[in-house]
């Protein structure tokens, strides 16, 4: 998406973007409520240790469980997550803003860093 | 009686606080944002204030989907900052003003403003790093705190004139308030920015010069946009800047601009420091 077309137009839907709205709250629930618990450091630890019995203990969706499987950042928007929770499971692998950038745009984290720098 | 002796309004991103961990103040990257803050500094140690009242929104530290308060007030003795699960550095405790909390929430409900009060509450980055770019030598905080909470994470969000009324409800609660307090007002978030969806990394100048431009002298202007239209120019997270309208509504009726600094881009943002005084 180039810069002036990411600004869209009034009263249009806003270009590549969803709305962390009711709707996406009750579907993101379970997803959220995982990263929520992330803040604590040993949740940290039993997701590295052992991540598929940590989505079952929140009973992530399906696809919930498969966006986290692929590291999907779009993925886990679409199913319901909110970007201030799922920066918390970003941490656990050290990612951070601009490497969960470059995961959604698909540009290279250099390029996306460029992006930013473009604008200044 | 009470003084309000102005505003400070500062982005708060994460990585802030990681620069300042690393002591990279003049780093190539971070020196122009930081290079906002010595005025600040120097207008701090001017106006000596005792208290804040800060407007900020939490990020999953204090508050879940379980249970989100569109607005939200403090009225503890002391907040404690937490692991938010990114390797931010634990950020020292702040006192709190338990007493002008709650005559902050008596005014607020009497005006028909219905917060949610918090006698614990966790407060996060968003409030710690403006307190470390605003005294980054204190051994301990020489402000006790009043934090209030907008809620925006979880639409629908109050709108931004909703935002701006809640600060000047504030304002006339800090006006009836008979102590002896020299009370900054503080607002923090923004600007521009968004960190999710295939639009992430978007910013927008033009849309914050609008706000900058018109703080201080027309906040109302910054209340004629819809939260969608807010969100379209300013980012999905850079709808925070409903922080900075509340806490300009809380300055007061007048206000005249002493310093300002904004850098693109600091991380995914658009940095911006203001200092405000009522006029
Ligand atoms: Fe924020």
């Amino acid at each position: 998406m180039t810069i002036p077309a990411m600004l869209g137009e009034p009263g249009k839907p806003i270009p590549g973007t969803t709305l962390f709205d009711g709707a996406a709250a009750r579907k993101g629930y379970a997803l959220n409520a995982m990263c929520y618990s992330f803040n604590v450091a040993a949740n940290r630890q039993a997701f590295l240790d052992d991540e598929d019995a940590y989505c079952d203990r929140f009973s992530l969706t399906p696809a919930q469980r498969d966006a986290v499987a692929k590291r999907d950042v779009l993925g886990m928007i679409a199913a319901g997550g909110n970007i201030y929770y799922l920066a918390k499971l970003a941490g656990i692998f050290g990612l951070n803003v601009q490497d969960v950038g470059s995961m959604q745009t698909g540009m290279t984290v250099p390029e996306f860093k460029q992006m930013l720098l473009d604008q200044a | 009686m009470a003084e309000v002796v102005g505003a400070y309004f500062t982005s708060h991103v994460p990585s802030i606080g990681g620069a300042i961990a690393r002591g990279e103040q003049n780093d190539p990257y971070w020196k122009p944002f930081f290079d906002g803050f010595p005025r600040v500094h120097e207008w701090l140690a001017e106006v000596k204030p005792d208290v804040a009242v800060a407007f900020s929104n939490d990020h999953g530290l204090n508050f879940f989907l379980d249970k989100m308060p569109t607005f939200a007030v403090g009225a503890a003795d002391e907040y404690t900052n937490a692991d938010e699960g990114w390797g931010l550095p634990l950020y020292k405790a702040m006192k709190g003003h338990a007493a002008l909390s709650w005559h902050i929430i008596e005014h607020l409900v009497e005006d028909e403003f219905d917060p949610v009060t918090c006698q614990q509450m966790l407060v996060d980055h968003a409030l710690s790093i403006p307190f470390e770019l605003a005294w980054p030598d204190a051994k301990e905080w020489p402000v006790r705190v009043v934090p209030i909470g907008i809620n925006t994470v979880q639409h629908p969000l109050p709108s931004a004139r909703r935002c701006l009324a809640l600060g000047r409800s504030v304002h006339r609660a800090l006006r009836s308030w008979r102590g002896a307090e020299r009370i900054v007002i503080i607002g923090t978030g923004g600007l521009s920015h968004q960190l999710d969806g295939e639009r992430t990394g978007f910013m927008n100048r033009e849309y914050d010069m609008f706000c900058l431009d018109n703080l201080a002298t027309d906040p109302d202007a910054l209340t004629r946009d819809s939260i969608h239209e807010i969100v379209r120019q300013a980012g999905t997270q850079g709808v925070e800047v409903l922080n900075w309208i509340a806490a300009r509504g809380a300055l007061g009726p007048g206000a005249k601009e002493i310093h300002r600094n904004y850098h693109i881009p600091i991380s995914n943002t658009a940095g911006a420091t203001l200092l405000l005084e009522a006029a």
